[in-house]
């Protein structure tokens, strides 16, 4: 059962996190900060799974994010691994060419495809448009605003 | 405009202007913005001001962009908590954008331990049943994530309505609304063990895949489900071989897996419902073998749907032949350059290796390459592995590969693989030779992370092998030389040097190349232990007990001993001053003894650390009873002054005089040890004293666990037709024994057999000396005041032997 879910940049800034099971606001950054840096302390000949107190750790890494996901010993971690790349593929069709700063700005929007797209229960895999059409009525109100335009690079992370 | 409210009063009250409120991008550009932690908290700060008193004036045009900004800065980790009644207000709204928001709050911000969160469930209610499916989605989103117990019994009915919706997108929502309801009610399984079955039937994917996540859990929690669903193990299998055979269908593949998480959910339900359970096992036989065979290997997704088709053989009652093709996936995955592949290769080897040893032993050079890793979580599998895998036939090589390791492995690994290496040389060490060896290594290259029981195995270990005595002095005195920091090790080489330092001396020793080693060269080494700052203070004593037995076993004088020793007395550690004080009036009063006491110990038993002390004590005391005849002497003459104390009898306890220095006097705490005590026979009660219907019992008590205390209970009893009152018992005993008045249970005893009188009496008899008793009563009886002294007789011998 996956146990929480975290967007965490190489600086240690939290870009997104969604938690199912209850842990208190000040344990959380305590966790985003060691989870980040047992993932940063690996090298890209390590493997993807880490052991970290009493939860599995499975990491992907885009550009300059991470994408940890933290399961309990039920799960299949390659399963999970490649579930991680599937979520990541449907964002990319959603923003087309999405980056971090699209998950830094549109978090709301996050949480929505995430609900849409999996539950911490299953992995569902419908094709990246069929999750898109699905998002639209609801993201209608968050649309990218046009006439804002990041200083930041928007370099793809996909 | 938006954002602004402008207030216009009388003339007399200034025009207030509120400015704007931020947009939720605009509020992320000014964190962004914020060059340092203290920049970003103020900002913030700043912001939640605002939106609280936004909240406060209740404006609800912008409260969902409040709560939204707040959201973001819960997620950034600041307290958020003020949201939770703008959630609820934002629900029950109609707008969209303002639901939309306030159930994403509801999920991040509500939960159970609030009580707010049950406010929210009427709300819930309306929205499930409205119809409109965005809200609906919204709606059971929420009660998946956060609902609690109250909140899913009382929505059970509306979620199960929306089971039987036509459209796709709820029912793949509710379904997993149920999951969850039954994770938090249990009972509410019936409610949704029927439409499942109905479910399965279903050819959309989102749907199958919540569906056999849903029958997972009623499996998991109730085995009259996992009963009931065995019915559609047949179903399932079909299921599973459409994915598995059907061609490339371009919305459900995955790098040319057909819907890999599909088939490792319905591999992972075959897995719960075929544990134990022979019939379906052997219907998903062949599926499962075929699922092996024709998965794509090349990437990743396959990889994942073979682990789980491993999973599931080695958990339910498969053949034999689908075992070893289980094992020897898991071997190609070992081959596999995808480190992700062998760590989760080397898990569940680790899981099997109970069960099909041998098969999984094929496999062993595989496993000890993977000790090489660089990768810290590979490392530890395998080693946890290698461990396992050592049995009597590849111990040795088994034990120079992990040797090997020990050396070169990262510290947080040390401590394991030495104590496994330990272990398992234990377990399988084909000649104590070899053992010796092994364990000399460990401690030569990680001393310092083995356990604590080491040092005494390894004592044991020596001590029993008297062919190797000679052989493990000389390797300990090498290894001490080099280098003394090891703590187990030097205390195992001090150890050994002690008792078996003539062998040191005597030079020839055929397994080893001969080595000269000079008596001063030895007392030199052990010095230096005993001064470093390295060592341990136990260190030091188990040092200076060497030294004091080396003065028995070499041949030159003994100067340089004695002045060590003397220069401990007055050492700050306090055992180390009592051994050198002790050893130091070895050398001078009982000069004569110091061979006897300084002898090569004996073998002791291996039952445990208790055990051996007793053992050693024991006859070491046996050793010293011979040279110890005088001290019972001197009791026995002080005996006989007994009787005067009894003037002076009270209830208080009476403290024996101190014992003459005897012989062994600093060593009489020998003595006072308990022996292994004989089984406790009950001693006889006595009838010590009987005048006109008044009569006195004794009854002893020794307590096994004590052998030098022993209780005595006295009773007295009155048969007679008059009351005794004021009854008053004293007592008294030899000086070497200490005695204990406890308060009697009452003064009086009622005539023709009313209650008793009972007292008990503490005797602590550590030298097991003659007990002999003197009683004191006085009593009223008949109107007359009694008094009688008189000493026990016939007290039973097993009251004081």
């Amino acid at each position: 059962m996956i146990k929480f879910f975290l967007m965490v940049n190489k600086q240690g800034q939290t870009r997104l996190s969604k938690y199912y099971e209850h842990v208190d606001i000040n344990k959380r950054t305590l966790l985003e900060t060691e989870v980040i840096k047992s993932c940063l302390s690996r090298s890209n000949e390590q493997c993807s799974f880490i052991e970290y107190k009493d939860f599995k750790l499975i990491y992907r890494q885009y550009a300059a994010l991470f994408i940890v996901v933290g399961v309990n010993d039920t799960e299949n971690e390659m399963a999970i691994y490649e579930f991680i790349h599937n979520f990541v593929e449907v964002l990319d069709e959603y923003f087309s060419r999405v980056s971090e700063l699209d998950v830094s700005f549109f978090n709301t929007v996050f949480h929505g495809t995430w609900q849409a797209h999996s539950s911490p229960y299953q992995e569902s895999i419908d094709e990246p448009p069929k999750i898109c059409s699905a998002l639209e009525p609801q993201q209608a109100c968050f649309s990218p605003d046009s006439s804002f335009k990041g200083a930041a690079s928007t370099t793809p992370i996909y | 405009m938006p954002g602004q409210r402008v207030f216009l009063h009388s003339r007399t009250l200034p025009v207030r202007m509120v400015a704007p409120s931020l947009k939720l991008q605009d509020l992320i550009e000014e964190i962004r913005g914020a060059k340092t932690q203290a920049q970003e908290r103020e900002v913030i700060q700043k912001e939640c001001a605002h939106i609280r008193a936004s909240f406060r004036d209740g404006d609800p045009v912008h409260r969902h962009r409040q709560l939204a900004k707040l959201l973001y800065v819960h997620m950034l980790g600041y307290p958020a908590h003020f949201g939770q009644m703008e959630c609820l207000k934002l629900i029950a709204s109609s707008r969209f954008t303002d639901k939309r928001v306030g159930y994403l709050g509801a999920m991040l911000l509500l939960d159970e331990r609030h009580d707010a969160h049950l406010l929210i469930t009427n709300s819930i209610k309306n929205d499930l049943s409205q119809g409109i499916q965005p809200v609906q989605g919204l709606a059971l989103c929420t009660l998946s994530t956060m609902g609690s117990a109250e909140m899913c019994r009382d929505l059970a009915p509306e979620v199960e309505k929306l089971l039987l919706q036509p459209s796709p997108y709820l029912r793949k929502k509710a379904i997993l609304t149920a999951v969850h309801m039954i994770r938090k009610v249990p009972e509410l399984s019936s409610v949704f063990l029927p439409p499942c079955v109905h479910l399965l039937h279903e050819r959309h994917h989102g749907i199958l895949l919540g569906t056999i996540t849903l029958i997972t859990e009623l499996c998991e929690r109730s085995p009259a489900a996992l009963k009931h669903f065995r019915k559609v193990v047949p179903q399932l299998v079909q299921i599973l071989r459409t994915l598995v055979t059907t061609g490339y269908s371009t919305e459900h593949s995955i790098s040319g897996v057909s819907d890999p998480f599909l088939q490792v959910q319905i591999l992972r339900l075959l897995r719960i419902l075929g544990r134990n359970h022979e019939e379906s096992s052997e219907t998903m036989n062949d599926l499962l073998a075929q699922v092996a065979t024709n998965t794509d290997t090349s990437r990743n997704a396959g990889n994942a749907v073979l682990f789980e088709t491993v999973l599931t053989i080695m958990d339910i009652h498969s053949a034999a032949g689908l075992r070893v093709l289980a094992v020897n996936i898991l071997g190609r995955f070992l081959l596999n350059s995808d480190r992700n592949i062998r760590y989760v290769a080397l898990t569940s080897l680790l899981r099997l290796v109970q069960s099909d040893h041998s098969a999984v032993q094929r496999h062993r050079p595989t496993v000890v390459d993977c000790l090489q890793e660089t990768d810290a979580s590979l490392s530890r599998r395998a080693l946890e592995l290698s461990l396992a895998l050592v049995n009597s036939s590849n111990v040795r090589a088994m034990m120079q590969e992990l040797q090997a390791f020990l050396e070169s492995c990262p510290p947080d690994l040390r401590a394991d693989c030495a104590s496994g290496i330990l272990l398992a040389a234990e377990r399988f060490a084909p000649t104590k030779r070899w053992h010796i060896d092994t364990i000399l290594h460990v401690l030569t290259t990680a001393g310092t992370h083995v356990r604590d029981d080491a040092v005494a195995n390894l004592t044991q270990l020596i001590g029993g092998a008297q062919e190797l005595h000679a052989y493990s002095v000389r390797r300990l005195y090498n290894a001490l030389a080099e280098d003394i920091s090891q703590q187990p090790l030097v205390q195992v080489a001090a150890w050994c040097i002690g008792e078996y330092g003539d062998l040191l001396l005597e030079g020839n020793c055929e397994e080893i190349e001969p080595l000269q080693v000079d008596e001063e060269e030895v007392l030199a080494l052990l010095e230096k232990v005993l001064q470093s700052h390295m060592s341990l203070p136990a260190t030091r004593g188990y040092a200076l007990t060497a030294l004091m037995k080396l003065s028995t076993r070499l041949q030159g004088d003994n100067n340089r001993i004695r002045q060590v020793v003397s220069i401990y007395r007055s050492c700050l550690d306090v055992e180390l001053q009592q051994r050198a004080v002790e050893y130091d009036t070895l050398f001078q009063k009982y000069d004569h003894m110091r061979a006897a006491i300084l002898e090569k110990m004996p073998l002791v038993e291996r039952d445990g650390p208790q055990a051996d002390e007793e053992a050693k004590q024991s006859k070491e005391a046996a050793q010293l009873s011979e040279a110890a005849p005088a001290p019972t002497e001197s009791q026995a003459s002080q005996l006989l002054d007994l009787l005067d104390l009894l003037d002076r009898a009270s209830g208080d306890a009476q403290h024996p005089p101190p014992l003459d220095p005897s012989p062994g006097g600093a060593l009489v705490y020998l003595l006072d040890l308990p022996c292994a005590p004989p089984p406790p026979a009950p001693i006889p009660d006595l009838k010590v004293f009987e005048r006109e219907g008044v009569q006195l019992n004794l009854s002893f008590i020794r307590p096994p666990e004590n052998p030098a205390l022993l209780l005595i209970t006295i009773t007295a009893t009155n048969s007679s037709e008059g009351d005794v009152t004021n009854f008053i018992c004293q007592a008294a005993v030899p000086k070497s024994l200490q005695l204990q008045l406890q308060a009697p249970s009452g003064n009086t005893v009622p005539a023709r057999g009313g209650l008793p009188i009972t007292q008990l009496f503490r005797i602590l008899n550590p030298n097991k000396a003659p007990l002999r008793l003197k009683l004191r009563l006085t009593y009223n009886h008949f109107h007359q005041s009694v008094q009688e002294i008189f000493e026990v007789n016939n007290l039973p011998v097993e009251s004081w032997q």
